[in-house]
């Protein structure tokens, strides 16, 4: 249970067309590095969140690649400007092949 | 002529940290987390021989103390978000989930934790929030108790704790748990270890001091389960007991222990008056 990854956004319910506002995004993940062993000296398998991406309206607005260097539970926190209303989406990608979503809806008024 | 030279440099060092100390804690900052107040000083019960309880939050940095002010920064919240799947996920041999029988929701158990550890009559124990959780998993549900001081576990106590967030910690010590707060008591403040230290000669004597490159606090509870900064996770109280144990180089009680649940008791009712804060942020 503990183990899986469950991602948490924020975004404002409404903003000013062109006017700048927060979004933060943070997802629960153990971030293993691929550099630690086990107690019989055996390598963990490297097990990070490697990619993530934030889309409005079908259009990217950033994305992150991830290295093993990045602590556990990564959270991103940027600014974003928008000229009309719509919806968010949020994808973390997955060393073992699972992807996360998860989007918000936002109004311009 | 050099032993002296050296208390002189020993005695400056000390009114430096003494100083800095004193410029460092803000005994007045307010915690308010999403909108509401929660009370970090209160006057300490007539039991105690200090004037005035006061929440760890009080003692650590701003960054930190930020941290819990605000619900999406608190990296605790991610363990209350796992916890409330597991509330709704079905487990054990009857076919039930939590969400089953509570049909309310978590929300059945707001105030629950401002009185924990508490006597169960019926069971004729003292009984923590742990307890109460595998009471439910093993008599209602037909599953396994869960681990103490375990991921799972730990996730669990932090949801149903959030549900009593800024209510008055109000634990009882008399009636069937007096013997029990006695022993706690005892222990509290019984020098053991190699560095022959009690939780006194931290909590009750030099709490707003450094220990090394930390603040010491006093002790309390009341913020539990905590998430360290130190390991990314959220900490139960008795496990919090077994580090400290560690640190003055004890043998630890076995966390579930007879000795832990009557200190986990006494610690508890030294927060008497101070608010829940459960799942707070700590380093």
């Amino acid at each position: 249970m503990a183990e899986d990854s469950k991602p948490r956004v924020r975004v404002p319910r409404s903003a000013t067309a062109g006017e700048a506002f927060e979004v933060k995004t943070l997802i629960s993940h153990k971030m293993e590095s691929g550099q630690r062993k086990d107690a019989d000296g055996n390598n963990i398998p490297r097990s990070i969140i490697n990619h993530f991406s934030c889309d409005f309206n079908g259009e990217n607005v950033m994305q992150v690649t991830l290295h093993g260097a990045i602590s556990t539970n990564p959270y991103f926190q940027f600014e974003a400007v928008i000229q009309e209303s719509g919806t968010f989406t949020f994808t973390w990608n997955d060393d073992n092949g699972s992807v996360y979503t998860d989007s918000k809806d936002i109004t311009v008024g | 002529m050099k032993k002296i030279t050296l208390s002189a440099t020993l005695a400056a060092g000390l009114a430096i940290f003494a100083g800095s100390a004193s410029a460092q804690v803000d005994l007045d900052a307010v915690l308010n987390v999403e909108g509401m107040d929660i009370t970090t000083r209160a006057p300490a019960a007539d039991f105690l021989d200090i004037d005035e309880v006061i929440s760890g939050w009080v003692y650590r940095t701003k960054e930190t103390q930020a941290l819990q002010m605000d619900d999406f920064e608190n990296p605790g919240m991610i363990f209350v978000d796992i916890a409330m799947d597991d509330w709704n996920t079905v487990d054990g041999s009857e076919g039930k989930s939590c969400a089953s029988c509570h049909t309310d929701g978590p929300a059945e158990f707001a105030g629950l934790r401002a009185e924990m550890p508490r006597w169960n009559e019926e069971k004729g124990s003292l009984f923590n929030m742990e307890d109460y959780i595998n009471l439910m998993r093993v008599e209602y549900m037909g599953a396994e108790p869960l681990k103490w001081a375990k991921p799972r576990m730990d996730a669990m106590v932090a949801l149903i704790s959030l549900q009593s967030r800024g209510d008055t910690i109000n634990v009882a010590i008399d009636g069937p748990v007096s013997d029990i707060w006695e022993q706690g008591q005892e222990l509290y403040f019984t020098r053991v270890g190699q560095l022959d230290m009690s939780c006194a000669n931290c909590h009750e004597d030099s709490y707003g001091l450094m220990i090394r490159a930390d603040r010491l606090s006093q002790g309390q509870s009341n913020g539990f389960p905590t998430y360290r900064l130190k390991n990314a996770k959220l900490n139960s109280i008795q496990a919090r007991f077994k580090g400290c144990m560690s640190n003055i180089r004890a043998e630890p009680y076995a966390i579930g222990s007879e000795e832990f649940r009557a200190l986990e008791l006494y610690v508890a009712s030294r927060g008497n008056g101070l608010s829940v804060e459960g799942p707070s942020v700590r380093n």
